[in-house]
């Protein structure tokens, strides 16, 4: 007994007050890409080429437009743009309510807003959710699982991962949907209750990701089930995930 | 014995320097290197424009040789599991990409349940016949593809006698992405970022593998410096998931501070990651020719500043967990295998260790760093829950060790850079790791143009779950959770 009070002494209190203090990331972490005004160098396509997903085309006033959706953040085209016209910040909050809001053209971004009033006061205090892994790689699911520890505390948001869909009010999918977890997706998302909420974490889940266009995938959730919020990233920071919740419920 | 072509980790042959036997000579001589202590590592099919043939890459954890088998097959091979249990899963493998019938396997069936070629019916995965004990009293409890938790999906049969689980059959294929397949397909600046995610917890021991796998066909030579640096990452990504086990066992038996505290402390080694490249999970990290982000005094020296209280805390809230018999009682004898069971099917990594196979590829086959920094190989003696747990925390220990040593002699190093199209023609090259989970390998295969003509990966669990369905043999089906927990193994790394 004795030395488990020792242990608890010495670990201390660690979880961070987010979302009123802002947490640090590494130095080298890669977030919201920021892209400027002028002076993209025509007929150059050195972003796009170097891009291992496609996420990056020149928009018809000839600037370059990264979709968030498939970006996985390795931020090889901050590196290729000969006019250095792309640049990737610190700015980990991400989420998007729509698909579109995921297209980056400039250093404007329109992030996540609240559920509709009637939503908000179901599950703004309280929202449980039921995961479900569809080819993922296990890199989503452990920043999933993450929140779960002292250091994120998740369950003081009210947020809840539960074991079954009966139990859910909404279901976080990570993967880019294999044609093998098609129906069992399905299934699980006729199982939840309505009114009910979806979240598709990670650039495999919003867009097929690296496995884009394999015919063993679906390219993400895409229609197979509505979709409420959008968090993008390779795996997407947990705080990113977390933000996204939070704002998804109002909270932020 | 014929002489077969013989090769180092990490090296490249020429296809033709593979000579062909004949099926018989193949299975004696496989069947001669099995029972002489040797591992297969990686056994596939290659069709050929003339012919198929089988390879076989057979290692030696004694001298770090790598012997490369081959025979010609057309519709049907004799099946090699029924003398070599290690082969079986290879030949279902076998069996359901390219339709070779096997007579004389036992247990003939798909793994991935992949959409094949030619098929003309929709496959569903998990319909399947299984193994079915009958009787009075028999049950059969069936759980997944969807888990309780946040997990990946597969599906189990449990087939029991009151709470004692008679044989469990584990049944994958859910997560099939198509990666070797895509391998074919992409540019390398796709190919190096689509084998970080073949499993997503080991980013590291497969980016390795695949930039070694790349250096031999393209004949370059890493520098000192980056060899370490990818050193330490590996290291990292070994140290945060064994704490993360550690945590989850601790979990699974309900002693909550240990499961706790190594949570919040696995991401701080995810975070110590995040240092050296951005990325928790090391995305980016290594790349063909040396590393994918520049190294410095800086980071170094950040490194070994958030080691300290790391391993305070590691030390604090693991040695919680070995002096609270409650919670190690619970852990001894439950999911045992034995010895020479982890022999037959070829266990690999910390499994296999805690059984009593001293096998370390960074050990027996080193490769970069590892040449001259040794690790240490702990064995357990039972196989059981403890031991796997007990050789994760020395491991973890160990790791902390060579992290230092390795970041005490790095210097300096700048992004790799880009390396010239296309690979050595007709090639074989082969690539072993010692991932967290254990062993793993990729093998590719060059055309007489210098493309890849075949992308072949095993990840340590494609060898390892046939370890946890025996672990399950006669123990109560409350001890799952627990013995899953205890290999944690990778559903999309086997289903690829």
């Amino acid at each position: 007994m004795l030395h488990i009070l020792r242990a608890r002494l010495h670990q201390q209190y660690r979880t961070y007050p987010f979302p009123e203090k802002k947490p640090v990331l590494s130095q080298r972490y890669t977030g919201r890409p920021l892209i400027k005004g002028d002076g993209c160098v025509t007929d150059c396509s050195a972003c796009a080429q170097v891009c291992p997903v496609g996420a990056i085309s020149r928009s018809s006033a000839g600037k370059p437009v990264i979709d968030l959706g498939r970006c996985i953040f390795c931020h090889a085209c901050e590196a290729a743009c000969p006019a250095g016209l792309i640049s990737f910040s610190s700015e980990f909050a991400l989420a998007t309510s729509n698909k579109e809001d995921l297209i980056v053209n400039s250093d404007k971004f329109n992030i996540a807003s609240a559920l509709p009033e009637e939503y908000k006061r179901l599950f703004g205090r309280s929202m449980k959710l039921r995961q479900v892994s569809a080819g993922g790689c296990n890199a989503c699911e452990a920043d999933c699982n993450v929140l779960n520890t002292p250091a994120f505390d998740l369950a003081r948001f009210g947020i809840q991962f539960v074991a079954s869909p009966r139990h859910a009010d909404g279901l976080l999918i990570t993967g880019p949907v294999t044609q093998n977890m098609k129906l069992a997706l399905v299934k699980t998302y006729e199982a939840l209750p309505s009114p009910k909420i979806v979240i598709a974490t990670g650039a495999c889940a919003i867009s097929g990701g690296l496995f884009r266009d394999n015919p063993e995938v679906n390219n993400g959730v895409g229609d197979i089930v509505p979709v409420d919020l959008y968090i993008p990233g390779c795996p997407p920071n947990p705080w990113t995930i977390l933000d996204g919740m939070l704002r998804l419920m109002g909270r932020i | 014995m014929k002489k077969h072509a013989k090769i180092k980790n990490s090296a490249m042959v020429n296809i033709a320097a593979v000579q062909t036997v004949d099926n018989q000579q193949f299975k004696t001589d496989l069947a001669a290197f099995v029972a002489d202590g040797c591992r297969i590592s990686a056994m596939f099919l290659l069709p050929g424009a003339d012919q198929k043939v089988i390879y076989a890459a057979v290692s030696d954890d004694r001298d770090g040789s790598i012997s490369l088998l081959a025979t010609p097959c057309q519709k049907e091979f004799a099946s090699l599991t029924p003398d070599m249990p290690q082969a079986h899963w290879f030949e279902r493998e076998i069996h359901e990409i390219h339709g070779i019938e096997m007579p004389g396997h036992p247990w003939l069936k798909p793994i991935r349940f992949m959409p094949a070629a030619d098929a003309k019916e929709e496959v569903l995965p998990g319909v399947t016949s299984y193994f079915e004990v009958s009787g009075e009293e028999i049950h059969e409890v069936a759980v997944g593809p969807v888990h309780a938790g946040i997990i990946e999906p597969g599906h189990f049969r449990f087939q029991c006698h009151g709470e004692k689980v008679l044989h469990l059959e584990i049944e994958l294929g859910y997560q099939h992405r198509g990666i070797e397949r895509a391998m074919l397909r992409g540019q390398p600046h796709q190919n190096r970022r689509l084998v970080e995610v073949i499993a997503g917890d080991s980013t590291i021991a497969h980016s390795i593998a695949y930039a070694m796998l790349i250096e031999a066909l393209h004949g370059l030579k890493p520098d000192k410096s980056a060899e370490l640096v990818r050193g330490v990452a590996l290291e990292l990504e070994r140290m945060a998931n064994h704490t993360g086990d550690l945590g989850a066992l601790a979990g699974d038996v309900g002693f909550l501070p240990t499961s706790a505290y190594c949570g919040r402390i696995r991401g701080d080694i995810l975070n110590t990651t995040a240092v050296l490249c951005g990325n928790r999970f090391g995305r980016g990290m290594v790349s063909p020719g040396g590393i994918g982000c520049s190294f410095d005094k800086t980071i170094a020296d950040t490194v070994l500043e958030r080691l300290v209280p790391i391993e305070a805390d590691l030390r604090s809230a693991i040695s919680l967990i070995w002096n609270t018999p409650s919670a190690v009682s619970r852990f001894e004898e439950t999911g045992c295998v034995s010895r020479a069971d982890a022999t037959a099917i070829g266990l690999v990594g910390p499994a296999g260790r805690a059984s009593g196979l001293p096998v370390d590829i960074r050990n027996s086959h080193p490769f970069g760093a590892y040449r001259k920094h040794k690790p240490e190989v702990p064995v357990g003696r039972n196989g059981d829950v403890f031991w796997r747990a007990r050789i994760r925390w020395l491991e973890l220990k160990d790791s902390l060790r060579l992290i230092r040593e390795m970041l005490a002699e790095v210097g300096d190093v700048a992004v790799a850079p880009a390396f010239s199209l296309p690979a050595a023609p007709d090639s074989m090259a082969i690539a072993l790791t010692e991932g967290w989970r254990g062993e793993v390998c990729h093998v590719a295969v060059t055309d007489k143009s210098g493309r890849l003509l075949n992308y072949k990966i095993v990840d340590p669990s494609f060898h390892n779950w046939y370890g946890l369905a025996l672990s399950l043999r006669n123990q109560e089906i409350s001890d799952f959770p627990l013995c899953n927990k205890s290999f944690n193994l990778s559903y999309c790394g086997h289903d690829l």
